[in-house]
């Protein structure tokens, strides 16, 4: 075979993927044919049965973390007919596509779950004035009357577990694996620093944020680094601490877990996790669009409309005292005589 | 021959049918991820952009592998190379925002090229000068691209809304407007990136066909030896050819900023974020291509429905669109296999004449 | 500075650094005997992936680590023998087909793992073992003599390598192919099935990394291995091509890591900066790189099929 038939054979390859278009144009065609077409966003209001939401968010749906959260806060929702998921969607352009692509479908509300994907909701919810999104963990609504943004007050979470971890530790160390220095993980790390150390000033809180929300090969090797220096009391927040719990339970070493209930992964040694009920605030959102209502609210979720709860592990010995303390804390951030310092 | 031509279509209609196999092993309906597929890629004027949008990094990262693999260069840190150029556009759009549109736009694609250039030149010169694997640099390259990535964006570059409010989410502010990539039609997300893309693609074919300089780099490619004795400067050519490979990997970076729906540049600490997997993707579609650039225009797009039909088919099925990065590499390894026996089949006459080309090529440059 | 002098937070570093490196290390090891050969497998991280969630998935239903790491490894064997298939019969072009074998594993593994598991369970890992007599030494005891029975196995295998190298056939025959295949053919050694033996050796050890990396971490998640698999092979030519060479460079590397992780963990690198500091592990295997690498050079056959007669 020489050089012109290769080129031939390229020249018949690009005609033949010539064709395949043209087959795709002409489907094309039919489709849009065929289809109606969008109907520009939801009608404002929900059928009989309930409003239509959808999610969209960075990781999985069963991550035990800031995804599974939200899912299951909606499926707790009432006077919700159908909720879609788009999970596991890292890539922010993706989770844009996403989310324009269900404001197209007429989803009622959509909930945009990862605060990297706001710069692309500000953009996006414009040509949607009718359909009501909602992104978090979040605090601005880019004065849009149909975009609300939901936080968590994970600081005070972390708060109130950096004070029992105060409490539970002997050495008078306690370790924090972190993945990237931002957002919720930083919230909730210094909360529970500060949460420590009003405690006990005298204990030593060693956070080690290992630059990764991927990494669980290092978060665990971060964990064993916290042991090393004599952590006994450990904590960390983000996906990849998987990792960190890991050590903590080949260790005995104590483990505060947030975002989502954590006990099942190791249940001898979870002393309790901050849990995000974002029920609590999205029912307001979901009756407001049934009612027809858009809304452009920051809503937040805290120990005193209760949409943050200590859930403790039931497997895990714990004193008496500490229960108590961490309860004073959550009153005392209830009623604004604590706070984080966040 | 026409069994042969045939190869890469029935490698993708291959991966499709075992792609369909699996959701059906996995419970789903395959006939309605097919729709999906189909339906969510081509199968509306929204679709379509939406498919055209996803391929034009495959098509600038694909154009620069085309470059790269032709002179035997394996560039593996496109994704670095799309961080670098995306940082260095934005800083720049962040430095100078107040430029007139008809200098600033230029000047932040420039800027794309130009971090791209150095972050690949880097690996370039590494190889040509010290003798370090291009494989080796141009992985540790993309490690250390993305620590860079999360250091500016969380410290220099950050939004100082994002410190105000106390958020600290990882990214810029809105990048000015005058650097937006401007839209094709005004009422859609079509933007005029794509074109800049085929452009690019129609430069690397010219650059390597028609002109002395490619010559040289593709006579590197097919050998070192012979191309130092016919008088090419070897250690220039791999240096410029990783160069420009990472230009363009860059400038796929500086479109994807500037031409997001955020206008601006925003990660979740990982590279994919940004990238969505760009750098590894646009391998894909440039092999498709045949290492030709103009064959890759159409690869790319092919590979931009598959990724973007593969999205809407987890909404419709939910079926986790891993399975289309799955079956990406399925279609790679399939036209690998098969197309390449073709290539060699060829390659000793092939060899032959490119050095011919090459020697009475080297007489005109000297005469 | 001084906290990191300290004697506890040197074993600390040491014996972390060892542990980040054994997986690079079985990986780095495998890969080695395909490019001696004349055969780069780019695809390792999408090995690793496989046999990781093929590991995983069957410690996590057994509970039996050594079922998990045999299928981790079993796995692997099976794509080193498709990849053998791929580059030795079908004589693809390898920098690429590798791509195409990473993509796979990485979204297969993903797929499974998401269809089959979902939320990440635990699982029990490797028992450990403290090596009776030299355990009990201070400071060397606990930094080399107090890890999980498949890290010493790992650095075990290295003098293994290295005398299946240089001192065995199969060993004289993989470097002869890896040099000069049309020698080797002339007398009577089958290239491909070197190369095959080779690949097989790779995917095995690749596959194994990964099942010891999930059992290790008693945990899966969407791409494990982060990129390990990549760093591995780049660790081959940072080793030249020898057992040692990759067994020092998989342990620069780790103990750069975890050197940087305990300098984060006492404060001496502060929040701010410690993003530049995770760079440094990469750049100083560069630098380090660009001071030896001139003085090896690769297999001459690397990525090149053999065709006889050519």
């Amino acid at each position: 075979m020489d050089r012109n038939t290769q080129k031939g054979n390229t020249m018949r390859n690009i005609r033949t993927f010539r064709y395949l278009l043209l087959i795709a144009v002409m489907a094309l065609i039919g489709a849009a044919c065929g289809d109606s077409g969008d109907d520009g966003g939801g009608d404002g209001g929900g059928d009989a049965d309930g409003i239509r939401i959808a999610i969209v968010g960075p990781s999985a749906s069963n991550d035990l973390a800031f995804t599974q959260s939200i899912v299951e806060g909606v499926n707790r929702l009432d006077g919700v007919s159908e909720a879609a998921i788009t999970d596991g969607t890292f890539v922010v352009e993706d989770a844009a596509t996403a989310i324009r692509n269900y404001a197209d479908e007429g989803y009622d509300l959509v909930l945009a779950h990862g605060s990297q994907y706001g710069g692309s909701l500000q953009e996006i919810a414009p040509d949607f004035p009718d359909t009501q999104f909602a992104w978090g963990t979040a605090a601005d609504t880019f004065g849009l009357a149909n975009v609300s943004a939901y936080e968590a007050a994970s600081d005070q979470g972390g708060y109130v577990m950096g004070v029992m971890a105060a409490g539970l530790t002997e050495s008078g160390t306690i370790g924090v694996v972190g993945p990237i220095e931002v957002g919720d993980a930083k919230l909730y790390v210094d909360g529970f620093v500060n949460g420590a150390k009003a405690t006990d000033p005298g204990v030593t809180v060693t956070v080690n944020y290992i630059d990764s929300f991927s990494d669980v090969a290092l978060a665990s090797e971060a964990a064993e680094s916290l042991l090393s220096v004599g952590a006994d009391v450990l904590t960390g927040t983000a996906q990849m601490t998987v990792g960190a719990i890991g050590v903590a339970n080949e260790n005995g070493v104590a483990w505060f877990g947030t975002q989502s209930n954590q006990s099942s992964v190791a249940p001898d040694i979870v002393v309790a996790n901050q849990v995000y009920k974002w029920e609590v605030v999205l029912q307001d959102l979901v009756d407001a669009v049934a009612a027809g209502d858009l809304t452009s609210e920051v809503y937040e979720i805290n120990f005193e409309n209760g949409g943050l709860v200590i859930e403790y592990n039931d497997g895990y010995d714990l004193a008496d005292d500490l229960v108590d303390a961490a309860n004073a804390a959550i009153d005392g951030l209830k009623d604004g005589s604590i706070t984080t310092g966040a | 021959m026409l069994a042969k031509t045939a190869i890469p279509i029935a490698a993708v209609i291959g991966a499709l049918v075992v792609g369909l196999l699996a959701i059906a092993a996995l419970g789903a309906d395959p006939v309605r991820a097919l729709e999906a597929l189909v339906q969510g890629s081509l199968g509306s004027r929204d679709a379509l952009i939406e498919t055209v949008l996803k391929a034009t990094p495959l098509l600038l990262v694909g154009a620069g592998i085309t470059v790269a693999f032709r002179t035997s260069v394996i560039n593996i840190g496109g994704e670095g190379q799309m961080v670098a150029g995306g940082l260095l556009s934005t800083s720049t759009a962040l430095v100078v925002p107040d430029l007139p549109a008809w200098i600033l736009l230029p000047l932040v694609l420039a800027m794309g090229l130009v971090g791209g250039a150095v972050w690949g030149g880097l690996a370039g010169y590494l190889k040509a000068f010290w003798g370090v694997n291009e494989i080796l640099s141009t992985i540790m390259l993309n490690i250390v691209a993305v620590q860079l990535m999360n250091y500016l964006l969380r410290g220099p570059l950050i939004d100082p809304g994002e410190i105000e409010r106390g958020t600290r989410i990882p990214q810029t502010k809105r990048l000015p407007e005058a650097a937006d990539l401007p839209l094709l039609f005004g009422d859609d997300r079509l933007h005029s990136g794509p074109l800049i893309a085929v452009a690019a693609a129609i430069f690397a074919y010219i650059l390597l066909w028609r002109t002395t300089f490619g010559l040289r780099l593709r006579a590197v490619g097919l050998s070192q030896e012979s191309a130092k004795y016919a008088g090419v400067n070897v250690r220039w050519s791999i240096t410029s050819a990783l160069a420009i490979s990472g230009a363009l990997a860059g400038l796929a970076g500086a479109v994807l900023v500037f031409g997001a729906e955020s206008h601006r540049m925003v990660t979740d600490g990982s590279t994919a974020g940004f990238t969505g997997n760009a750098g590894f993707n646009g391998i894909v579609a440039a092999l498709f291509g045949g290492l030709h650039p103009l064959w890759t225009i159409p690869a790319s797009f092919l590979f931009g429905a598959l990724l973007v039909g593969g999205n809407s088919l987890q909404r419709a099925v939910q079926v986790p669109s891993a399975l289309i990065l799955a079956l990406n590499g399925l279609v790679v390894l399939t036209v690998v296999s098969t197309d390449l026996v073709r290539r060699r089949l060829a390659a000793g006459t092939d060899d032959a004449h490119e050095a011919a080309e090459l020697v009475s090529a080297q007489a005109e440059d000297t005469s | 500075m001084s906290d990191l002098l300290t004697t506890a937070s040197l074993v600390a570093i040491v014996a972390s650094g060892i542990r980040l490196s054994v997986p690079l290390l079985l990986a780095g090891l495998g890969e080695t005997f395909g490019q001696r050969s004349g055969v780069l497998n780019l695809g390792v991280d999408g090995v690793m992936l496989l046999g990781a969630f093929g590991g995983y998935y069957t410690t996590l239903k057994t509970q039996n680590v050594w079922l998990g790491l045999l299928v981790g490894l079993g796995i692997g064997l099976v794509f080193g023998l498709l990849y053998g298939f791929i580059s030795v019969t079908l004589r693809a072009e390898q920098g690429i087909s590798g791509i195409g074998v990473y993509l796979f594993g990485l979204g297969v593994s993903d797929l499974l793992f998401q269809k089959l598991v979902g939320t990440p369970l635990p699982i029990p890992s490797f028992p450990e073992l403290a090596i009776p007599g030299v355990s009990s030494l201070p400071v060397l005891g606990p930094m080399l003599f107090e890890h999980s029975i498949v890290v010493y196995v790992a650095f075990a295998l290295v003098p293994v390598a290295v005398i299946v190298l240089n001192k065995t056939t199969f060993g004289l025959n993989i470097r002869a192919v890896g040099e000069t295949p049309e020698a080797a053919d002339s007398l009577g050694v089958s290239v491909g099935r070197v190369r095959y033996a080779t690949t097989i050796i790779g995917g095995a050890m690749a596959g194994a990394a990964g099942a010891v990396l999930t059992i290790e971490l008693s945990i899966f998640q969407q791409n494990l291995t982060n990129a390990q698999g990549f760093i591995a092979i780049a660790l081959v030519y940072f080793g030249a091509w020898r057992p040692i060479g990759v067994m020092l460079g998989a342990l620069l590397f780790g103990l750069l890591n975890a050197l940087v992780l305990q300098m984060k963990t006492l404060g001496i690198i502060p929040p701010d900066a410690s993003n530049l500091a995770a760079m440094a592990p990469a750049i100083i295997t560069i630098l380090a790189l660009v001071i030896v690498a001139n003085r090896f050079r690769a297999p001459t056959a690397l990525t090149k099929p053999f065709v006889r007669g050519t």
